[in-house]
């Protein structure tokens, strides 16, 4: 047998990453020293990325309810009704610190928890999209990381058989040392058919289905709760390791059971693995339970108690079943060839009692558990944010020449083709995707219904850094304007809030003010926050990331036949631009690339008329009065109208005449919400223009499509004109370039 | 008994794998590798009689699963043959 | 026409051939576990894409030595069809079923895009309803998709007229660029010397329907009932 388990004291605890206060309020409610499995429990639960400890008080704030939400916050993943007795359940999550530290498994794996959230709300998934953020590609270090992550997404999605159809891939220096692998999936199911993390059902047999248990991922938890160091290669051996193939059994298995009424409750090990399961899933449903651990089944010799519960290997869930149902459930996972093992009983009272070979090693009330800390500590804005705000971007001299640099900022690895990315991975398997990634929006149709869902994830690090309540909120903006331009209501968010480290005063300000600009922006718009995730701690050796909230929205279109995506169609099209034409220099990305100067105001933010904007989108794509609708966000207008021109199959060209009150590259190139082009054909121009007159928002024509040339002039002067294959090329290889 | 199976492509059919190793090790300043081939080590452990019992079951395996002889050769070789060549710890 | 659809451990382009045959075609279609033996009552057996036991040893080897694919052999013998694409073809070289192998694609990653296949063969049961040279649009979406056969093998495939598809470009030229996975000469898609087993890459099932881009791979289900129903094999059964 293993050797005895260490003493518990309170050096011990801090080492586990519990706070002399947070010890001291445990062993006050136990009333005794926990025992180390116990205090393991505890050391999980409460950390930061399970117990969200430093941001519950703040994610209150964000609206969560609406007449179409069927489960908010606080379960597996968020699901809202789409009609005909359909629901979408999706949500967000980050994979940050394993991919850093082993790019390829962390990123899979990444992949594998958001499709086991999904499917264990009942939910066949539909759809992949990944956030990545990394630092500049001219480190070769960094380009490895690229390389691994997307393999990595590649082989676990593809193996899985769940199309990857959107995201986005940005690039800063920030991100260098900690780079962002944000992973949004999103599922169907039956309204009537959405399956919950609770252990309901005093007597109810608990089940540990899927994969055997080994000691890896121990203490992945607190390592997400923590920064990196030098160190960080040397943590390699808690990087978990994935396998697609095991996963695509038990999400059949899983849904087989659902389907056959056998199961009750269910909920993914994931972070913290069965500790997680075994305390949250009773703490929901106001019961307790009982396991027997060494009936778990293990792929090593001698693990402790304390490994066997907080071991986070992959592709394992926890089935609470029906009473009278387990030969169902064993014959149902037998057939998929997969492990499903009776490990204990739903009981009364709340508690969770471990066992080893009937010996108690642990014995908690599960409320305990489930109520770690909240803290609400002190904001205070960073001091160097006044000279960054002070910054005056117009103090710069204008670029000698308009169509370089238009040129410079289409071959910017965050603006070039993501084609590289995309073509590893399958984007159609279940075919559904209806457009596929390459516009603003992933359009995947509900097979049986006349309707198709649109999905997109946006985020600005740089914008959110400068003004992080305005740029939350426009990250909302524009991603539900994404979902506008091709035709669909959005009808809710999902979150993934990226941040420093929680323990200090200014990355607490940027959390608090990103949340309140969320919250806003979703009220304003009407739609519901129904899940997301927190990761603090994104910093290396003190230097925090960009602060970098990635909003996912999906949206409905009532139609799935009347869409629009973001490339001109063909010539003689007129070209509109619908929305305020606010912009501003302060953060952009053209500031960054021409100047490498991070600073400025970003533009205003009027929500009413983002809303009105959004709906007159939307009412023109319905009525199919446009050929193309866009959304202008990094590189301004001028990147926008040339993604037009070059970005579909057939490159179109364009001349248009821009607003001449500004400078040249405040015009072109500065950035803002608000703001929509989109094409006309001639014939649909009086009826485009009457409805335009009935939204009662700001737009006007501002060119016409055709020939092999983009033309923009300020007024009557012409800034640029250049030829359409010279800004395909740029576009093209803007980023794989970098990959060859 | 234990075995090991080296399953390689065959001589003659291009190694992309093994080709882009030989890039990536070149790169790092390997620049004397001529050659490089990848291939994988399958490891099996069975309970029978006699070594050429095990042998030839092993052969089998080889021939029915474990090897595609359309691309890949392979080789089998016994924990002993490993110890004898300071092959295995 | 009764179509039975394979499933393994690990495929995932089963229920996207189920909607095609039965949402878009109206035939009469069944899942098949792969652990079964008798497929008396289907003229039509597919073999369909993903990962079957995860393709963990060589894409398709296991699943190539499974009952349902053992099966198979009489099921042919007997005059049946059979339609093996992307997982499927590279089940049926594992099993022997078709000759040659599919490798690791030349550029060492996945490829999800859609090509043109230039139509060589137009005497099979699939592609009857085709024209020699005529070229189709379908995606593929494989990491190991390399097709390779011994310079035997190749001179064999060429004098029974055994290669269907070639990857081309859209105006139908076979060229090196239109190849995405480096396979010998640009093969997509070969077929048994009867030409009642056709394996190939790209997906038709991703291609039935104008709402996802191309129609072009209802044409060999199209051809394949065709065919059945000309010769009475259809009607007799």
């Amino acid at each position: 047998m293993t050797e005895a388990p260490p003493k518990v004291t309170l050096d011990l605890a801090r080492d586990s990453g519990l706070t002399a206060e947070e010890y001291d309020r445990i062993t006050s409610r136990l009333g005794r020293e926990p025992t180390y499995a116990e205090l393991g429990l505890f050391a999980a639960l409460w950390s930061e990325h399970c117990a969200y400890k430093h941001s519950r008080a703040y994610l209150s704030r964000l609206p969560t309810e609406g007449p179409r939400v069927l489960q908010g916050p606080g379960e597996n993943a968020g699901a809202i009704d789409i009609g005909d007795g359909w629901a979408v359940v999706f949500k967000i999550e980050s994979h940050n610190h394993p991919s850093f530290i082993e790019p390829f498994q962390g990123a899979a794996t990444g992949v594998g928890g958001i499709l086991r959230d999904i499917f264990t709300m009942g939910a066949r998934p539909i759809a992949l999209l990944d956030s990545l953020r990394f630092g500049e590609l001219d480190d070769p270090k960094t380009r490895r990381l690229v390389e691994g992550v997307v393999s990595g997404i590649s082989w676990y999605g593809n193996c899985f058989g769940c199309p990857t159809v959107g995201g986005e891939v940005a690039f800063a220096p920030e991100y260098a040392g900690n780079p962002l692998v944000n992973v949004m999936c999103v599922g169907l199911v039956r309204a009537d058919q959405i399956f919950r993390a609770r252990a309901e059902g005093v007597g109810n047999p608990v089940f540990y289905v899927g994969n055997k248990t080994g000691r890896d991922g121990i203490h992945g938890a607190t390592m997400a709760s923590a920064t990196f160091d030098e160190s960080a290669a040397e943590r390699r051996p808690t990087v978990q390791v994935g396998d697609p193939f095991t996963e695509k059994l038990l999400l059949e298995a899983c849904l087989e059971a659902m389907k056959a009424g056998a199961v009750v409750g269910i909920q993914d090990m994931g972070a913290a693995g069965l500790a997680c399961c075994t305390s949250e899933m009773p703490a929901r449903a106001g019961t307790g339970m009982d396991v027997e651990l060494s009936r778990v089944p293990q792929r090593e010799v001698g693990m402790t108690p304390y490994e066997i519960l907080l071991s986070e290997s992959q592709e394992r869930m926890l089935l609470v079943a029906g009473r009278g149902r387990e030969d169902d459930v064993r014959r149902i996972f037998a057939k998929w060839e997969l492990d499903a093992v009776e490990i204990g009983r739903v009981t009364a009272g709340g508690a969770l009692t471990a066992r080893l070979s009937g010996e108690v090693v642990a014995h908690v009330p599960v409320s305990l558990l489930a109520d770690a800390p909240k803290y609400t500590k002190p904001t205070a804005p960073p001091g160097w944010l006044a000279e960054r705000l002070a910054f005056d971007p117009l103090t710069l001299p204008e670029p000698p020449d308009y169509g370089e640099a238009l040129l410079a900022l289409c071959a910017s690895p965050s603006i070039g083709s993501k084609e590289w990315v995309f073509r590893q991975y399958d984007q159609q398997v279940g075919i559904n995707t209806l457009v596929l990634p390459g516009s603003d929006a992933a359009v995947l149709r509900v097979k049986g219904t006349p309707r198709a869902l649109a999905v997109s994830t946006d985020g600005n690090g740089r914008h959110v850094f400068l003004d992080p309540r305005r740029g939350a909120a426009m990250a909302v903006c524009e991603a539900a304007r994404n979902v506008s331009c091709s035709g669909a209501t959005p009808v809710g968010v999902t979150d993934c809030m990226n941040f420093g480290s929680p323990e200090r005063p200014e990355i607490r300000w940027q959390f608090a003010q990103a949340i309140d600009g969320i919250a806003e922006a979703c009220r304003a718009l009407e739609i519901p926050v129904v899940g997301g995730n927190v990761s603090f701690y994104n910093e290396t050796s003190g230097q925090a990331i960009l602060p970098t909230p990635i909003i996912g929205v999906v949206g409905v279109l009532e139609d799935a036949g009347r869409r629009a995506t973001q490339w001109f169609k063909g010539a003689g099209h007129r070209v509109a631009l619908l929305g305020l034409e606010h912009a501003s220099l302060g953060g952009s990305e053209y500031l960054w690339r021409a100047h490498r100067r991070l600073g400025g105001r970003l533009a205003p933010l009027d929500l009413e008329a983002e809303r009105k904007v959004q709906a007159a989108v939307r009412a023109a794509v319905s009525a199919g009065l446009v050929t193309a609708a866009h959304d202008c966000s990094e590189g301004g207008l001028a990147v926008a109208l040339a993604e037009g021109c070059v970005t579909g199959r057939e490159p179109v060209g364009l001349e248009a005449a821009l607003d001449a009150s500004g400078r040249g590259d405040h015009v072109l190139f500065g950035e803002g919400p608000s703001r929509v082009i989109v094409a006309v054909e001639p014939p649909r121009v009086r009826e485009f223009e009457a409805l335009m007159a009935e939204s009662a928002i700001p737009w006007r024509w501002i060119g016409t499509t055709g020939g092999d040339r983009l033309v923009l002039r300020l007024g009557t002067k012409t800034i640029v004109d250049v030829a359409l294959d010279r800004i395909e090329r740029a576009w093209r290889s803007g980023f794989e370039r970098h990959m060859a | 008994m234990k075995f090991r199976v080296l399953v390689r492509l065959k001589p003659g059919i291009l190694d992309v794998q093994g080709a882009a190793v030989r890039k990536a090790l070149a790169g790092l300043g390997f620049t004397e590798v001529s050659d490089l081939r990848v291939g994988k080590v399958i490891e099996i452990e069975l309970d029978t009689a006699t070594a050429d019992a095990a042998r030839a079951r092993v052969g089998e395996m080889c021939r029915q699963l474990l090897a595609n002889p359309v691309l890949e050769d392979y080789t089998i070789e016994m924990a002993d043959d490993l110890a004898r060549r300071g092959a295995v710890r | 026409m009764r179509f039975g659809v394979v499933v393994f451990p690990g495929t995932w382009s089963d229920c996207d051939f189920h909607y095609v045959i039965s949402e878009v075609l109206h035939q009469p279609v069944k899942y098949v576990w792969h652990r079964e033996r008798d497929l008396d009552d289907l003229d039509c057996v597919v073999l369909p894409g993903g990962f079957s036991y995860g393709d963990y040893l060589r894409a398709g080897a296991v699943a190539g030595r499974s009952p349902v694919v053992d099966a198979l052999r009489d099921f042919v013998a007997r005059g049946g069809h059979v339609l093996g694409s992307c997982n499927g073809f590279q089940i049926l070289c594992e099993a022997g079923l078709l000759p040659g192998a599919l490798m690791r694609n030349e550029c060492l990653q996945y490829r999800c895009q859609s090509t043109h296949l230039v139509v060589e063969n137009v005497e099979t049961a699939f592609t009857r309803g085709l024209r020699p040279g005529q070229v189709l649009t379908m995606p593929i979406s494989h990491g190991e998709g390399k097709y390779h056969a011994d310079p035997e093998a190749l001179r064999t495939l060429k004098a029974r007229r055994q290669i269907v598809f070639r990857y081309g470009e859209a105006d139908g030229r076979v060229t090196r660029t239109a190849n995405p996975n480096g396979s010998l000469e640009n093969i997509a898609g070969i077929v048994n010397p009867e030409g009642t087993v056709l394996g190939l890459m790209p997906h038709p099932e991703r291609a039935a329907e104008a709402a996802m881009g191309s129609t072009d791979g209802l044409l060999l289900f199209q051809s394949l009932l065709g065919s059945l129903v000309e010769d009475g094999s259809f009607l007799k059964r």
